[in-house]
């Protein structure tokens, strides 16, 4: 640390406890309470990164939210290193490592500072228009740009911290604890009102905590002193929750909001571990009060860049709060009277202040005056035209303005010093209301944007409402206040309050030099490095709009979305299109106000609880016999079993012959099951389906076709009649949830007349399918005393039964063509009757089968599963199903749409079989289908949509979609693919057992 | 994100909620007696509306009761909410 940078000011850090960091490899000290950037500044590095496109080194050059240049990548952990964070903004703990960013090899050396050198080959634009290089260039480039283009280090491995969400509702919120912040949130807590207070510092006060200046002051004392003891009465209000170190990221319609709650970053390494690191806190607050406060400006003046040029509020917020000296030899450059402030607290500490040079003419107001008394230099009427030094500033060049301050006249002279305080005035922070969706205004006096109208129960207080003096801050918050909540507080009303008012202003958005425009580089966004020279060409390029200007100069599209530059970048484009800032428009900040870690969005859903995971009642069994597992949308359903070293296609092919050839079973626990009950469910079922149902007899089962209003089919499954007016559904396994809500919407919107009732009992149910020729001997060691005869229990039928005195439903339905039963029993059950049916089917090695041998099965039978074999665009009559249209039936949905014209064009495509010439030859599903081999290019005709290797046919066959492919059967296709063109042939859909004698087999 | 006032439950969070479209639209009752013309207009034809829309919605994590919404689509404010089968409470 250099000693002589600090003072001695034990207010707010604390002297006594040292701690140790590291910036850039090397071991530096600060204090508790310091910020990474202010005890940089104690150790005389101003040097904090270089910019992003000439490589100009940088400094820090404000205190907070908005810093552009002082971004650094804090920790060198794979796991936890995180880019883009603000010095301004850490806090310093024991064992911190931080480095510079935008700069490689190193922060001193850097090798894309060439750019700097060759700056006018790199115009506005720069990077766009090497997008427009030949691609094998970019490549070329993209390692050496990315490198030195400072975007940070993502970390590599699994974040290892906690992250949290929660909700809170209150009645009133409070954004930012500054002056007007504490009154609000006084006067809300104090009138029975639940208030949140927060703020995103780690002490309340905002600047007025170290304000002592004689030219403040409250009922006699420092307006600090005062506001001390306000912030000390809100530990009495019992209805007030204050949240520090708590950023406010959001602000969405409603009054819903979302806050970042920083809760172990400024602990020391061993402090941190095993505590939740951030929290996000959703709230909803019935009334909201904006009270951000405001932020200094710059000013736009040739080489306003360098490290040691820092705002000049900042410099008084690091000798008066941290007790450091940004600099031995200060300058001071100014269009307003805050400068001042910071001239009377850099003297008070005993730092040199060689002058102030503002831009107006002379001023009388108390703190000019009260400067001019400490003998402090003033250059009215004049601006600095150019700085010099190149890692550090070491001198200014002076001139005076001309009358209208388009050019500068007389003499330049030099004025030596080590740092230079800017201020171009103040903005006011109205992000968070354009974010809620608030409309701005454009004030000309103060050339401020400020807050308008807002559809929602909020108000904007102080500076960051446009109030910047301490006495109007104080009367206008408490009498919005008092509006707004709808209160009478008297507490404000008799203070005693004096303040310097400023008497003068004049604002010029671009300074002028001595030199031409296009010899200086007056930056405008100093993160993205573009200057008013770039905005001034991109208007003469031909672009209007500032959302255009802004993209095409990249001019506040860093991380720090602008908040420094925007104002002065609407400046100069409306003077140099002639227009008025109010009818310019500003641009929209987004959220979030400051970046959000990954970690804090999602909170705790990561790894397993990133998405639900569904399993089977008869997951355990599955994953004990090995199983391979598939997602079908949030289920996890055993795709195949392989048995020692089987690849897939092997146990595929070993499952799907065994249940065919003797018995197989299937876990169908995933299939959406909906209950229907009522008087009109048949009716229902009627409307819902295109086939008839009211004829279907207790005890039966039938498959049914949902379609889509437009006629599309959108679902398909069996449903049973267990009485007179019950039935249970059965939807696709993906389809389960979407059925329901479908069908709720017709009974609510469409039919609420009808009489029927839907509740999914898809979890409460477990299915075990077992089928092929042997499973009629297997279902009858299960269950003995049920009467399987073809008589007693044909093919879809069903029958209540029950396995050691637990009732199950058998239905006796296939989707495998093979004789095939499925026993439905409570989930709690569903293991065990599992195992029982494997055990009674061992001696008929009933071999267990996953998805894939279950869609190769029914693929061999021409079966379609909805979402592969169709696509939202297929109607029955395209899948060649058209039986299963009911003729009779008055309406059903979809039913208008079949014979629209377009549904009823002959050349749709439809649902074909395919097979190959070469039986060995499997289709890649996907591939397209042509009827020419020499034409280029070629109509694609249709697609493979289902395709496997059947064992049992010992052939290749597949399902496909082909343009009029009903009236091209027999016909010859060809499916090109990368290497070679495949001959296939159209047929029937159905490959095996065209005459359905497996059923009953 | 909007605070919605189920007509079932009160003040939910719309993260609770799905919207489905233009509310009021009637399925014919005779769809067979539409031209193309008449059943396109039912199938495919809605209003987007900039100002107060009559709308659907879902309270799919909640009751899962349909009911409708008067929402300006400008600035997002919900004039009222009101059970399927009511007429508008506001013109
Ligand atoms: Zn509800």
């Amino acid at each position: 640390m250099s000693k002589n940078l600090r003072i001695t000011n034990d207010k707010f850090i604390d002297q006594t406890s040292r701690i140790s960091f590291k910036f850039d490899g090397k071991t530096l000290y600060g204090f508790k309470g310091d910020t990474l950037a202010s005890a940089l500044l104690a150790n005389n590095i101003h040097l904090v990164g270089r910019s992003f496109k000439y490589h100009r080194p940088r400094g820090i050059m404000t205190c907070g939210s908005e810093e552009p240049n002082a971004i650094v990548q804090v920790g060198n952990d794979a796991s936890m290193t995180e880019p883009n964070t603000r010095a301004t903004e850490i806090e310093l703990y024991e064992g911190l490592v931080a480095s510079s960013q935008n700069c490689w090899p190193s922060v001193n050396f850097d090798v894309g500072a060439v750019n700097n050198f060759f700056s006018p080959l790199i115009p506005a634009a720069f990077y766009y228009k090497t997008f427009m290089w030949p691609a094998s260039f970019w490549e070329k480039y993209e390692y050496f740009i990315r490198k030195s283009a400072g975007l940070g280090r993502s970390p590599t491995e699994p974040d290892k911290d906690f992250y949290d969400h929660r909700y809170l509702h209150c009645d009133v919120l409070v954004i930012g604890g500054g002056i007007s912040g504490i009154i609000a949130a006084k006067t809300a807590a104090q009138n029975n009102l639940n208030t949140l207070l927060i703020d995103d510092k780690n002490k309340l006060g905002g600047t007025t905590l170290f304000q002592q200046n004689e030219c403040f002051k409250i009922n006699n004392t420092y307006s600090s002193e005062w506001l001390k003891k306000e912030i000390e009465s809100l530990n009495l209000l019992q209805n007030l929750t204050i949240k520090t170190r708590t950023t406010l990221a959001a602000y969405h319609s409603y009054n819903y909001l979302l806050a970042r709650e920083n809760l172990t970053d400024h602990l020391s390494l061993s402090e941190k571990q095993n505590k939740i690191r951030q929290r996000l806190w959703k709230i909803r607050a019935k009334k909201v009060i904006i009270s951000t406060g405001a932020m200094e400006r710059p000013l736009i003046f040739n080489n306003n860049d360098r490290p040691g040029i820092i705002l000049s509020s900042s410099i008084k917020k690091y000798i008066d709060y941290f007790g450091v000296k940004c600099g031995q030899k200060i300058s001071l450059f100014t269009n307003n009277d805050s400068a001042y402030e910071t001239a009377i607290s850099l003297n008070k500490s005993g730092v040199t202040v060689n002058s102030v040079i503002d831009i107006r003419d002379k001023t009388d107001s108390l703190i000019v005056k009260q400067a001019e008394k400490l003998g402090i230099k003033i250059y009215w009427k004049h601006t600095v035209v150019n700085t010099s030094g190149y890692k550090r500033i070491n001198s200014i060049d002076i001139m005076k303005l001309s009358d209208d301050g388009n050019e500068v006249v007389g003499k330049k002279f030099s004025e030596d010093c080590d740092c230079l305080g800017i201020s171009g005035g103040w903005t006011p922070r109205v992000h968070l209301f354009t974010q809620s969706g608030g409309k701005l205004k454009f004030n000309d006096k103060d050339n401020v944007f400020l807050p308008d109208k807002s559809e929602l129960e909020q108000i904007s207080i102080g500076s960051c409402n446009g109030d910047f003096e301490l006495d109007s801050i104080i009367k206008n918050s408490v009498e919005s206040i008092n509006e707004f909540l709808n209160i009478n507080n008297n507490d404000y009303k008799n203070l005693e309050i004096v303040c310097s008012k400023e008497l003068d202003k004049k604002n010029i958005w671009l300074l002028p030099s001595d030199k031409p425009l296009g010899k200086t580089k007056p930056f405008l966004d100093f993160q993205n490095d573009s200057t008013a020279t770039d905005v001034k060409l991109a208007l003469r390029e031909g672009f209007k709009s500032i959302e255009h200007v802004k993209r095409y100069t990249t001019t506040g599209m860093g991380t720090d979305q602008g908040k420094l530059s925007n104002m002065h970048a609407l400046g100069i484009i409306a003077e140099t299109a002639g227009v008025k800032m109010g009818e310019l428009g500003t641009t929209t900040f987004r959220p979030p106000y400051t970046p959000l870690t990954f970690g804090t969005i999602v909170g705790r859903n990561v790894g397993e609880f990133f998405d639900i995971i569904r399993k089977t009642p008869i997951h355990d069994w599955h994953v004990e016999n090995k199983a391979e597992f598939e997602n079908v949308g949030q289920w996890k359903r055993a795709w195949y079993y392989p048995k020692k070293n089987e690849s897939m296609y092997e146990a595929v092919q070993r499952e799907s012959k065994a249940a065919r050839d003797s018995a197989g079973m299937l876990d169908a626990s995933t299939l959406g099951k909906i209950d229907i009950q009522g008087s009109d469910a048949s009716e229902f079922l009627n409307r819902v389906y295109t086939n008839a149902w009211s004829k279907l007899e207790i005890g039966k089962c039938r498959y049914g076709l949902m379609l889509n209003e437009d006629g599309m089919v959108y679902d398909d499954g069996v449903t049973t009649r267990l009485g007179e007016n019950h039935y249970i559904m059965t939807t696709t396994t993906g389809g389960a949830a979407n059925v329901l809500s479908k069908l709720e919407d017709y009974l609510q919107t469409e039919w609420p007349e009808l009489d029927v009732y839907l509740t999914s009992v898809t979890d409460q149910y477990a299915t075990v399918s077992i089928c092929g020729p042997n499973s009629k001997k297997i279902l009858s060691k299960v269950i003995p005393d049920l009467d399987l005869s073809d008589k007693e229990f044909p093919h879809m039928s069903f029958k209540n039964a029950s396995i050691d005195n637990v009732k199950c439903r058998v239905m006796r339905i296939s989707f495998t063509g093979e004789h095939s039963y499925e026993i439905n029993i409570q989930s709690s059950f569903g293991k065990s009757v599992w195992e029982k049916c494997f055990e009674a089917g061992k001696e008929f090695n009933i071999t267990p089968y996953g998805t894939e041998t279950m869609h190769l099965l029914r693929a061999e039978k021409g079966f379609i599963i909805t979402g592969q074999d169709t696509d939202g665009t297929m109607t029955p009559v395209d899948l060649q199903m058209d039986w299963i249209i009911s003729k009779k039936k008055y309406d059903f949905i979809g039913k208008r749409s079949l014979y629209r014209s377009d549904t009823i064009r002959d050349d749709r495509k439809q649902l074909v079989g395919l097979i190959t010439d070469d039986p060995k030859e499997v289709l890649e599903e996907g591939a397209q289908i042509v009827s020419e081999t020499n034409k280029q290019p070629v109509e694609m005709l249709g697609h493979v949509t289902s395709s496997y290797f059947s064992p049992n046919l010992n052939k290749s066959i597949a399902l496909a979609v082909v343009k009029n492919g009903k009236k091209l059967k027999g016909h010859k296709m060809f499916v090109p693919m990368k290497n070679k063109t495949i001959n296939v042939t159209i047929t029937d859909t159905v490959f095996l057992d065209k005459e359905n004698k497996r059923l009953n087999a | 994100m909007f605070l919605i006032n189920c007509p079932y439950c009160g003040e939910r969070d719309q993260s609770e909620f799905s919207a489905g479209g233009e509310a009021h639209i009637i399925r014919p009752k005779q769809p067979t007696e539409l031209s193309d013309d008449q059943w396109a207009e039912f199938l495919f034809m809605r209003k987007n509306i900039k100002g107060v829309q009559l709308e659907r919605w879902n309270h799919a994590h909640g009751c899962r009761k349909w009911f409708n919404m008067v929402r300006d689509t400008s600035n997002d404010k919900i004039h009222a909410v009101y059970k399927m089968g009511e007429k508008p409470p506001i013109k």
